[in-house]
């Protein structure tokens, strides 16, 4: 199984990560849907198991994780497509979820059952670092790699104590809010990145409003190792819900216009 | 964060990192100011001039004699506003106030703490956000008028089924992106810690007076002492008067919805698991994959699928009990106590009533219950009428 150590190792350039969720707006529509971002470029699958209350994300994966439900998402089915996705093609996948799912299945036995179908670590979006020891002993004891947010208002011996227990890639949430596609990129941006340069040798992917291909270009030039872009991929589902074959068309083209960018802007 | 934030198991800070600095930083105040002389004497002042305090613990004779033993009630309902949200407005207002803050945030479900919010706004000039879902707002409209009167804005939130987990979730997201200037006023002893430590130290006046009163009036302590329970914040604020008090039974009610079928009520500590919802972990109404279930009750105010935290302890202690009432139940409670007494229950507080009247038969004549009256009906009328029409 392919790591994220291996993977940013051989990379010049910053890594194309698009967020989706499973199961959005179905199971099949969703597996072609991320078997095209593969083909398309995608060096990491971001993947979120849908919620009932995520308080983390706005309106466009709010919207996203009501139609996978919808439509029958759970546990069994998630576990089910990540292991198509892995025969598909040998991609890292970092989980983004919400604790009391992780919680309900069981927290050992949940990191067992997604690192064996081809997981390589879970991002618990409200777990703070805090109580990162209720997860990564399992975490790491299963074989994954820890991941855990930074954002603009973490304090320094904060970053650094976020770093010391990252082992995969820490994701930093380019601005203050819930995840969405905005049309300019924070200003904090920059600095965070230099800043958690200085404190770590730890990957750094970013995320969180990044819209555009001159988006991803901005923050791999700033030095991030990864663009993350979530609300703007879960729009093109949205918006083409009555038109699978464009979804998959306007899905691809974005993802190739960013990559190609970032391509240009080899580190 | 200074303090763990735990009750037993229970409670703790599950947010996103992004809210850890305004949590550590709300800590930080309420530990800083909530016993500086200067932040009490003030408080103090604007409990008894501004809401109301104390309120009376009131003999209800004609309804104790309906149910066949004594039935005390403390009147929170008197308190400026309509509820005992009041307490907790003023408390967390003036740290607010302390703290610098100028713009104030809130959730609501029966609308009582938004206007408490809203009053706290207006009073110390803050610009106020009141987050209260739509199928709420449609139901207790009375109260979004008084809190836009008071010059608060509300947002109609659309998700889920528009009650209070909904409004929590919409407050949550827009707090996140607000941190930096932006006060999230926490209307019950739930969500993440601190909040459950805040709202039941400023509730704690009620069960403090009560206690007082109880031995100034009747010559001793109740043996029990019931209140209802939504995320638990008039319940813990009586409780805790009466924990030492091994003798009185501590009885809180939550809502039985119309069955205690899944989704049909908000009875989450009668019949929830544990799971981490809003920052803490907490009995939770929820399938078995960790999904929240929807609620149903009469009452707005209870309408919600988890609990504060420090009531999940008392449940496994046993220091409290946790029973729920249903709407039927509710209603005659409501009826009884109107007609009996001419006070208007709100409905929240019609349950604690209701598991007085429906277990009537347990108690001896010489019992004597105290129940935390935590709200006024007003804004409950219509309601009580589209149910209980009235016969002219
Ligand atoms: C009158 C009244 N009582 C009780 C409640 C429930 O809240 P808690 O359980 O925090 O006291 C509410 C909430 O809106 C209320 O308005």
């Amino acid at each position: 199984m392919k790591t994220y150590k291996q993977l940013f190792s051989q990379l010049n350039r910053a890594a194309l990560i698009p967020f989706f969720v499973i199961g959005d707006p179905d199971f099949d529509t969703s597996l072609e849907i991320v078997k095209t971002a593969i083909d398309s470029g995608a060096d990491i699958l971001e993947l979120g198991i849908p919620f009932s209350d995520p308080i983390a994300d706005g309106p466009a994966i709010q919207k996203a994780d009501i139609r996978s439900m919808k439509s029958g998402m759970n546990m069994a089915k998630a576990l089910e497509f990540i292991q198509k996705i892995k025969e598909y093609k040998d991609i890292p996948i970092g989980l983004l979820m919400y604790y009391n799912l992780v919680f309900q299945y069981g927290i050992k036995k949940f990191f067992g059952d997604f690192h064996k179908a081809g997981v390589n670590s879970v991002l618990v979006a409200d777990l703070s670092i805090d109580d990162a020891d209720e997860i990564t002993e399992p975490a790491l004891s299963s074989g994954l790699d820890t991941v855990f947010m930074v954002t603009p208002n973490t304090k320094s011996d904060r970053m650094k104590l976020i770093a010391s227990k990252t082992t995969g890639f820490i994701y930093t949430v380019s601005v203050l809010g819930v995840t969405g596609s905005r049309n300019e990129l924070s200003n904090q941006i920059d600095g965070l990145i230099a800043k958690l340069k200085k404190i770590t040798d730890v990957p750094i992917c970013v995320g969180f409003g990044i819209s555009s291909p001159e988006h991803a270009v901005s923050v791999a030039k700033a030095g991030a190792n990864g663009v993350i872009i979530g609300s703007k991929i879960v729009s093109f589902v949205e918006n083409n819900l009555e038109n699978k074959s464009k979804m998959k068309e306007d899905i691809s083209a974005f993802l190739k216009q960013v990559k190609s960018a970032i391509s240009d802007n080899k580190s | 964060m200074k303090y763990k934030g735990r009750f037993g198991n229970y409670g703790g800070f599950y947010v996103p990192e992004v809210l850890i600095p305004a949590l550590e930083e709300l800590e930080d105040a309420f530990y800083h100011f909530y016993e500086n002389p200067q932040f009490v004497k003030e408080l103090d002042e604007l409990y008894k001039y501004y809401a109301g305090r104390p309120t009376p613990l009131y003999h209800a004779k004609r309804f104790s004699e309906i149910v066949g033993f004594k039935v005390y009630l403390k009147r929170e309902d008197l308190l400026h506003g309509g509820a005992h949200k009041v307490n907790n407005t003023l408390g967390q207002g003036l740290l607010a106030k302390y703290m610098g803050k100028k713009k104030l945030i809130a959730e609501t479900g029966a609308g009582q703490h938004g206007l408490a919010t809203a009053m706290i706004g207006a009073l110390f000039g803050m610009e106020t956000k009141i987050f209260m879902g739509v199928t709420d707002i449609d139901r207790q409209s009375v109260n979004v008028h008084k809190m836009r009167l008071c010059g608060a804005e509300v947002v109609a939130v659309e998700g889920g089924t528009g009650t209070l987990k909904d409004a929590i979730n919409d407050a949550l997201r827009y707090w996140t992106a607000h941190v930096t200037d932006t006060f999230y006023l926490f209307g019950s002893a739930a969500g993440p810690h601190p909040y459950p430590a805040i709202v039941k130290h400023f509730q704690s006046c009620i069960g403090k007076e009560a206690r007082q009163q109880c031995i100034d009036q009747i010559g001793g302590l109740p043996d029990m002492v019931v209140a209802c329970v939504g995320g638990g914040s008039n319940a813990i604020g009586i409780f805790s008067g009466f924990y030492d008090d091994k003798n009185v039974r501590l009885i809180g009610v939550e809502a039985g919805g119309m069955s205690l079928e899944e989704g049909k009520n908000a009875a989450t500590l009668a019949i929830g698991k544990v799971g981490i919802l809003h920052g803490a972990k907490a009995y939770l109404l929820q399938d078995k994959e960790g999904q929240v279930y929807d609620t149903e009750s009469v009452s707005a105010g209870l309408d919600y699928a988890a609990v504060g935290p420090e009531h999940c302890l008392l449940k496994d202690t046993k220091r409290a009990e946790y029973f729920a009432a249903h709407d039927e139940d509710v209603l005659n409670a409501f009826e009884t106590l109107t007609k009996s007494e001419g006070i208007i229950p709100a409905l929240e507080s019609s349950h604690a009533l209701a598991f007085l009247m429906t277990h009537k038969n347990d108690f001896s004549p010489d019992t004597i219950a105290v129940v935390n009256l935590s709200g006024r009906g007003d804004k409950d009328v219509s309601i009580v009428e589209k149910h209980r029409p009235l016969k002219q």
